[in-house]
């Protein structure tokens, strides 16, 4: 020991440096316990809300099925980027890349950032694909996570574009069954606690709050095959006659089954970024417009049912003209006396104002009413309109003429297919559905059975080669039908060029299994008649839909009944 | 005599060091999420460390005390080239690119800055005088200031406080010690001004680190909240959700001590603070037997710098202290700082195993 050692032996000093080891471990430990004892629960919840969230699980929305099977509406799972603004703000030096991934212009998305500024819930951009998304994930940006959602596609798009509707992005039913069947068809979100790493990962579910139950598939009573049948041919139909629109429905005779409903122009529910609210009207439903001659059998069937008359009781039309009141009524030419059944197949005016004027208003009425005009089908779709049709009290006699042939009466499409449906059920009325109808359902008699099958035989008339709707003739198949030809009314006062032609049938005559209402609307004024724009379009769809459903012929082939389309066969 | 002395190797401090080299490998391999390649690079870090100490080990304490000025020297130039043209990480200069490896100069100046003073002092009477206490002021001063240029505040603090120690122990007067605390207590608001604004907000943010939560406060406050969620037993091993989930920043090096806060409690940290203290109160009964001056002045202040190490990281990690960039001795990941610690403690076991003995 050269050196002076006094330090460390000298007591004070010794002392110190031990206690000042000591107090600075114990300061340490006072510390630790603090954090771990007594501030634990505080610090625990501060943790837990970092990494403890509580997320809403999507579940997919139902399918939307036709008759057999095939999906008309399926949901996809999509991904949306959304953003916890305040934390998102914080990485500005972030946005450019997220931008670029995401295809969205950085002034925009800075100006969204700002306006969400004090909110915990932004989306970026919603229904990203797989790819986006993943690389969106890899920057691993503060504040930005992806969610899952679904996007709802439409396999046969513009085919079935108004009947099916469609959803908003949130997934929501907007239009056609889509929204008339939203309770059902909805998924509910369930909730679920989840830890989440600092990017927003999902690392594990702690624990289920509520289960995501998705919707229900709906199974509705449309046949894809038809459907694409009746859009192709009313296509063709609509280019040839240059129309306006047009619009058509088949229906099951005796289930009150929609078995296709097109109208076009459609629109494909894929992409319907650049249509208007109007491009979506189902205007099978709901628009209304004047019938016209095919509301002529249910005048005849209100005379038959009195009584009064029967299908050979003879009507004088001579001269072609007839006054009621003020008004003229005009047939197309003087066609002499005509049987009650003539009438329909000559589809005379005045025939059938006489027929009316001989019954009271509350007997014409009563018919109409009970074939379903003036009230909704209950087919649940969208925005139907209930058509228009007076109480009787509110007749005066030109009226009650008029609306024998279809003037001052308002029918949607689907509320003809209906009426016909009547006609071709031996008088049961039976409610209409959109859905696929597995049970046998009761129906109302509206009409008796001999009524309706004499009126039937009338329609069968019609169509024959001397009738006005001979070009809705079937190879195989015997019909009955009615053309009708209105002119459209324009605010007010009837258009002199501007019609609207439609033909109401069924097939097979003998055993009506198909009704088809087919309407066109403005065909160009050379070719504006009902027998020749919209029977055509009948016998097309009708020829495929009944070889499609294994329907047996009733016309033997070798007897053969067959007009040239082209006939030139009197007008409705 | 055993094993451990014949290759000039303390037993009982031997043991407490392979101790926290254990908790290390146990901790980092939770702490990186069962990463086995980072847990393998401590492991050999560590193996090397232990072969360094070994090495340092068979240097006798009259050897060291030699070579204090030349390391010392050696260790200012090399502060002055990394300086000039070092390499620049995270905004500060501080590492030497030699090729194959990064090396910071400041790690040689926490061991050659106490051996310079050490040296000094034990070639002079002690108390030291007035005069002498200047000089080591000097001695202190340049190497700080060197490193608190790079700038390394933490590490320039850390060099200083192991060069005070040194000149407490030399038995620096009462009222020597006074006025240097007085100096430096009027040496804060001049230095607050040539602080980086990073630094004046790491130290502000210690006393309100919910002002900032997800800026300067986010460290500190993620660190808390892991320490605080392991309460008294902890979540277990693997089962800090802090770090698995990745809230927790340098979990595995400045801040690994949060993660074993929060896997095994207050149990754990009083486990890990009895290991600190047994190595810590080992190297000072190295010191106090020492048989001379330069040998017990050295064994004070490298034990003493250890035991600041582990009490600024874990004040830090804690929230009481600045977040100020000091890993957790031995245990924290890391490869610079680890060579340095085990070179220090051979110089420990090298002053332990060299005495010679004495009857009495």
């Amino acid at each position: 020991m050269s050196h002076s050692g006094r330090s460390m032996r000298h007591p004070v000093r010794y002392w110190l440096v031990l206690s000042g080891l000591w107090a600075i471990l114990g300061l340490l430990g006072v510390r630790a316990t603090y954090l771990q004892v007594v501030a634990s629960d505080y610090l625990q919840r501060q943790g837990d809300a970092r990494y403890l969230r509580t997320v809403t699980d999507n579940a997919h929305r139902g399918m939307i099925l036709d008759r057999n099977g095939s999906p008309l509406a399926i949901s996809t799972p999509v991904q949306s980027v959304w953003a916890d603004p305040p934390a998102f703000m914080r990485a500005r030096q972030r946005w450019p890349a997220l931008a670029r991934v995401l295809g969205l212009q950085q002034r925009d998305l800075a100006r969204q950032v700002r306006k969400y500024a004090d909110r915990e819930f932004m989306y970026l951009k919603r229904h990203v694909t797989p790819d986006v998304a993943a690389r969106a994930r890899a920057l691993k940006i503060p504040g930005v996570f992806l969610q899952r959602e679904y996007r709802r596609y439409y396999p046969t798009g513009a085919v079935s574009g108004h009947v099916i509707g469609f959803t908003d992005i949130d997934d929501r039913g907007q239009q056609g069954l889509e929204l008339a069947y939203e309770a059902m068809l909805r998924s509910t979100p369930g909730k679920k606690r989840v830890l989440r790493d600092l990017y927003g990962n999902i690392i594990e579910t702690v624990e289920s709050v509520s289960l995501a139950t998705p919707g229900k598939d709906l199974v509705v009573s449309l046949d894809r095959r038809i459907q694409y049948l009746v859009y192709r041919e009313l296509g063709a139909a609509m280019e040839a006659y240059n129309a306006r629109a047009a619009t058509a429905i088949v229906m099951d005779t005796h289930t009150g089954e929609v078995l296709a409903m097109v109208n076009l122009p459609g629109f494909n529910p894929n992409n319907r970024s650049k249509l208007t609210s109007a491009a979506f009207r189902n205007r099978a439903v709901t628009d209304v417009f004047e019938p016209g001659s095919t509301l002529k059998p249910f005048t005849v069937a209100a005379a038959l049912e009195s009584g009064q008359l029967t299908p050979e009781s003879l009507i004088d039309t001579a001269p072609g003209r007839f006054r009621v009141g003020t008004k003229i009524i005009r047939d197309l030419r003087n066609y002499g006396e005509l049987s009650v059944a003539q009438v329909i197949e000559k589809s005379s005016n005045v025939g059938a104002a006489k027929i009316a004027l001989s019954m009271s208003k509350e007997q014409i009425w009563g018919m109409l009413r009970r074939a379903g005009f003036g009230e909704t089908t209950g087919s649940r779709l969208p925005g139907e309109s209930a058509g228009l049709l007076n109480p009787p009290s509110q007749w005066v006699s030109i009226d009650q003429a008029s609306v024998s042939f279809g003037y001052g009466i308002s029918v949607t499409s689907l509320q003809l297919a209906r009426a016909y449906a009547v006609l071709a059920n031996d008088g049961v009325l039976v409610p209409i559905t959109m859905l696929r109808r597995d049970a046998p359902v009761r129906g109302v008699k509206v009409m008796t059975r001999r009524t309706a099958q004499q009126i039937r035989n009338m329609l069968e008339l019609a169509v024959s080669r001397r009738g006005t709707g001979a070009a809705a003739q079937l190879l195989h198949y015997s019909v009955a039908g009615k053309t009708g030809t209105v002119h459209k009314l324009i605010s007010g006062d009837y258009a002199k060029d501007r019609y609207v032609a439609s033909f109401a049938g069924m097939a097979p005559a003998s055993n009506p299994r198909l009704v088809m209402v087919v309407t066109v609307d403005e065909p160009e004024a050379r070719r504006h008649f009902g027998g020749q724009t919209a029977a055509p379009v009948f016998s097309r769809v009708m020829a495929g839909a009944l070889r499609l459903l294994n329907i047996a012929p009733d016309i033997p082939q070798q007897g053969l009944r067959w007009a040239a389309p082209t006939t030139s066969a009197p007008p409705a | 005599m055993n094993f451990l002395e014949r290759v000039h190797l303390d037993k009982p401090f031997f043991y407490g060091l392979l101790a926290l080299a254990l908790l290390s490998v146990v901790i980092l391999y939770s702490a990186s999420a069962g990463e086995v390649t980072l847990v393998l690079a401590q492991a050999l870090r560590l193996v090397i460390g232990f072969a360094i100490m070994l090495m340092v080990a068979q240097i006798s304490p009259e050897s060291l005390a030699r070579w204090s000025p030349h390391i010392y020297v050696a260790g200012l130039v090399l502060l002055l080239v990394v300086l000039v043209m070092g390499a620049t990480g995270k905004g500060a200069q501080r590492w030497l690119n030699l090729g194959v490896l990064n090396f910071q100069p400041s790690e040689i100046m926490k061991i050659g800055l106490p051996m310079v003073l050490a040296y000094y002092f034990s070639r002079r009477p002690l108390p030291p005088r007035l005069s002498g206490i200047a000089v080591a002021a000097v001695l202190v001063l340049i190497p700080t200031l060197l490193i608190a240029r790079q700038p390394d505040l933490g590490t320039a603090l850390l060099v200083m406080t192991s060069g005070l120690v040194v000149l407490f122990l030399a038995g620096m007067a009462w009222h020597s010690i006074a006025l240097l605390l007085g100096l430096l207590a009027a040496s804060i608001p001049l230095v607050w001004v040539y602080l980086h604004d990073y630094q004046k907000q790491r130290i502000l943010t210690l006393f309100s680190p919910e002002s900032d939560p997800l800026g300067s406060g986010y460290h500190i406050i993620q660190s808390m909240i892991a320490v605080g969620s392991g309460g008294l037993y902890g979540k277990g091993w693997f089962n800090s959700t802090q770090t698995q989930l990745q809230y927790l920043p340098e979990s595995s090096t400045d801040f690994v001590f949060a993660v074993f806060a929060e896997e095994f409690g207050l149990i754990g940290i009083f486990i890990i603070f009895a290991a600190y203290l047994f190595v810590v109160l080992r190297g000072l009964a190295i010191a106090f037997y020492a048989q001379d001056s330069y040998a017990r002045l050295l064994a004070g202040s490298l034990t003493l710098t250890f035991f600041v190490y582990f009490f600024v990281n874990i004040g830090m990690v804690t929230g009481i202290l600045p977040v100020v960039g000091v890993p957790l001795p031995i245990i924290s990941y890391g490869g610079s700082s680890l060579v340095t610690l085990m070179a220090a403690f051979g110089i420990l076991m090298s002053i332990q195993t060299h005495r010679k003995i004495i009857h009495a």
